[in-house]
């Protein structure tokens, strides 16, 4: 298939479309608007339903409606508006209900900015809404990977029944890049989803999709199941890339937009003498804490800089992965400025 | 030759409502009304955030539960997947009128082709008798202990907000304190889960019920008190109806 040049947004709209996404219900926010926008024409062109909400939550509740009912649903929003969804998020991954939830971060908190960020890491990967729970977050670093990531989320979301976060950010979101799209999937050719609404045929159990389980024995015992989904998602869905690691004596860590920047200062650092290398989590949840752990044993490695756009928040599970074996500094950048690839070697070769 | 039967469409599970509360009357008159139209097994509802959250034990039918309030959005959802099923919500005062205002009036404004069963008995009844949006001027609460008075605010009155909107195919207010009332309020059901079938679009039924418990009556005083107070300011009746503007055209 030949490559086309498309914005982020409109990538993962398309992507969406192509694996299945029928159902789509959204609310304009800078900036992710373009998704709901692409979605209004395309999705009544395959036979699908758009419906701008009234708002951030009813878009997560009519997706939680068409999910349970057996349909691919998904809604995008950008950082406030994840925040309203997180309710509806919460309810649907206590109803293993699978579905796609994009996240197109700008800058917070409160309505903060609209350049791009990666503050609502913490928001996205440590439960976002009440209770315990977990979603597989994606972390895309190109629009070619925002495209592949979001036709991948809807396969997994279904073999999990779980809700999957596609985490990329403004600037992602927004920019235009070469993309050879997945091809179109066929809908008969998805898998059957018993467990749907449909309308009970007096055969078999009726079907109830319910977060209430008001005996703790019960709740607890349910909670106990949805840790034994996410420890199995752990053993098979982590993706990570290792970049120039092999002989590196500082290792960054960054995800997204900011992974591509660090590679970029790693080329500089490598001409300084300096041996620095990238690991890049693609998987936020489930972290790739065993890749993390490795580096830090080898001899070789004198520390990790966790490199973000927020004031430090993926560090914590970088520290959490290496136990302490290594020193683990920070660079980062907040309010909706991004770094460049000099500013993040003049920190490195500054010796912080 | 059995001249009564329970429906089919309720389970054999005891309500855990209190006594004389008449959620569980109105609960038989949608199963019943589910049933005459032969319907059942392609109906899917929605339970709330209420009293009335357990109404999937009660249901005989695929049931979702929704978030509180939520239930016309996730009907939304439902429905478009499964244009051909029966989707009602079944929502309380609080749920619906409250913390779900905005999901009930786009439902409406989008002309959604859904039923929802509003059941407006003016209290918070799960969480233990705060004031609802619904509460009449004068009734006691645990929030408004002295009786609501203009400091809380007036009570809002759905079906005569949402005759305002071109989106709302039939709005009816209907009450359960007598046994002509009851039999009023399942014709009324029937016509709103009719409408739906017949793919004419948004419908709602204002139920007024009682409750006891919270209002600290009698059952048989609480139905007095629907009768002779909560109606004058919930007057019954039918406030839009296409199926009248068709003919009246």
């Amino acid at each position: 298939m030949a490559r086309q040049l498309i914005k982020g947004n409109e990538a993962i709209a398309e992507a969406a479309v192509r694996s299945g996404c029928r159902y789509y219900f959204g609310y304009p926010i800078t900036p992710q608007s373009e998704i709901p926008e692409y979605m209004s024409a395309r999705l009544s062109e395959v036979g699908g339903t758009f419906i701008q909400a009234e708002s951030e939550i009813s878009a997560i509740n009519m997706v939680y409606g068409a999910a349970a009912a057996g349909g691919r649903a998904m809604t995008s929003s950008s950082s406030p508006g994840i925040s309203l969804k997180q309710e509806g998020i919460s309810y649907i991954a206590a109803s293993d209900v699978p579905c796609v939830i994009v996240n197109v971060m700008r800058a917070g908190p409160g309505l903060g900015g609209i350049q791009p960020s990666q503050g609502d890491y913490f928001q996205a990967v440590k439960g976002g809404g009440h209770g315990d729970y977990k979603l597989i977050v994606y972390a895309p670093s190109s629009v070619q990977e925002a495209a592949d990531y979001t036709y991948k989320a809807f396969d997994v979301a279904d073999k999990y029944r779980i809700p999957v976060m596609i985490l990329c950010d403004g600037l992602l979101g927004q920019m235009m890049e070469g993309v050879e799209l997945p091809p179109m999937r066929d809908l008969s050719a998805l898998p059957k989803k018993d467990w749907a609404l449909r309308g009970w045929d007096r055969n078999g159990p009726r079907r109830i999709i319910n977060s209430l389980r008001i005996q703790p024995d019960e709740l607890e015992r349910y909670i106990d199941g949805l840790y034994k989904k996410y420890d199995a998602i752990r053993q098979n869905e982590i993706e990570v890339e290792e970049y120039l690691c092999d002989d590196a004596e500082i290792i960054l860590a960054a995800y997204g937009i900011v992974a591509r920047i660090c590679k970029g200062a790693i080329l500089k650092l490598r001409k300084m003498g300096i041996k620095a290398g990238l690991i890049r989590p693609i998987t936020l949840f489930p972290f790739p804490e065993d890749t993390f752990a490795m580096h830090a044993e080898k001899g070789s490695v004198k520390k990790f800089v966790s490199v973000e756009l927020s004031k430090g928040q993926m560090i914590e599970d970088v520290r959490l992965a290496i136990g302490g074996k290594k020193p683990v500094a920070f660079y980062g950048r907040t309010g909706g400025n991004v770094m460049n690839e000099d500013d993040v070697a003049s920190f490195i070769a500054g010796g912080k | 030759m059995a001249v009564f039967h329970k429906t089919k469409d309720l389970t054999s599970k005891p309500f855990h409502y209190c006594p004389g509360c008449t959620h569980g009357i109105v609960h038989r008159l949608v199963a019943e009304a589910i049933e005459e139209f032969g319907v059942s097994e392609k109906t899917i509802g929605i339970a709330p955030v209420g009293c009335s959250v357990f109404a999937y034990d009660y249901f005989n039918f695929d049931m979702a539960e929704a978030a509180h309030g939520r239930a016309p959005a996730m009907a939304t959802g439902i429905k478009r997947v499964h244009p051909d099923c029966l989707v009602f919500c079944y929502q309380g005062d609080g749920d619906l009128a409250s913390i779900g205002t905005a999901e009930t009036v786009h439902a409406a404004c989008r002309g959604e082709n859904i039923t929802i069963i509003f059941i407006n008995n003016g209290i918070y009844g799960m969480t233990g008798g705060q004031m609802a949006p619904t509460t009449i001027m004068g009734q006691k609460a645990t929030t408004c202990p002295n009786g609501r008075s203009g400091i809380n605010g007036y009570p809002i009155k759905i079906c005569e907000m949402l005759a305002t909107q071109e989106g709302t195919y039939y709005a009816e207010r209907v009450s359960t304190h007598n046994v002509k009332q009851v039999l009023n309020a399942k014709r009324a059901i029937k016509k709103a889960l009719k409408n739906q079938i017949d793919k004419k679009g948004f419908s709602i039924v204002e139920v007024l019920t009682n409750c006891p418990t919270n209002w600290h009556m009698s059952p048989q005083d609480s139905l007095k008190y629907i009768e002779e107070k909560v109606i004058l300011y919930y007057p019954l009746g039918i406030f839009k109806d296409k199926d009248a503007e068709v003919k009246n055209a």
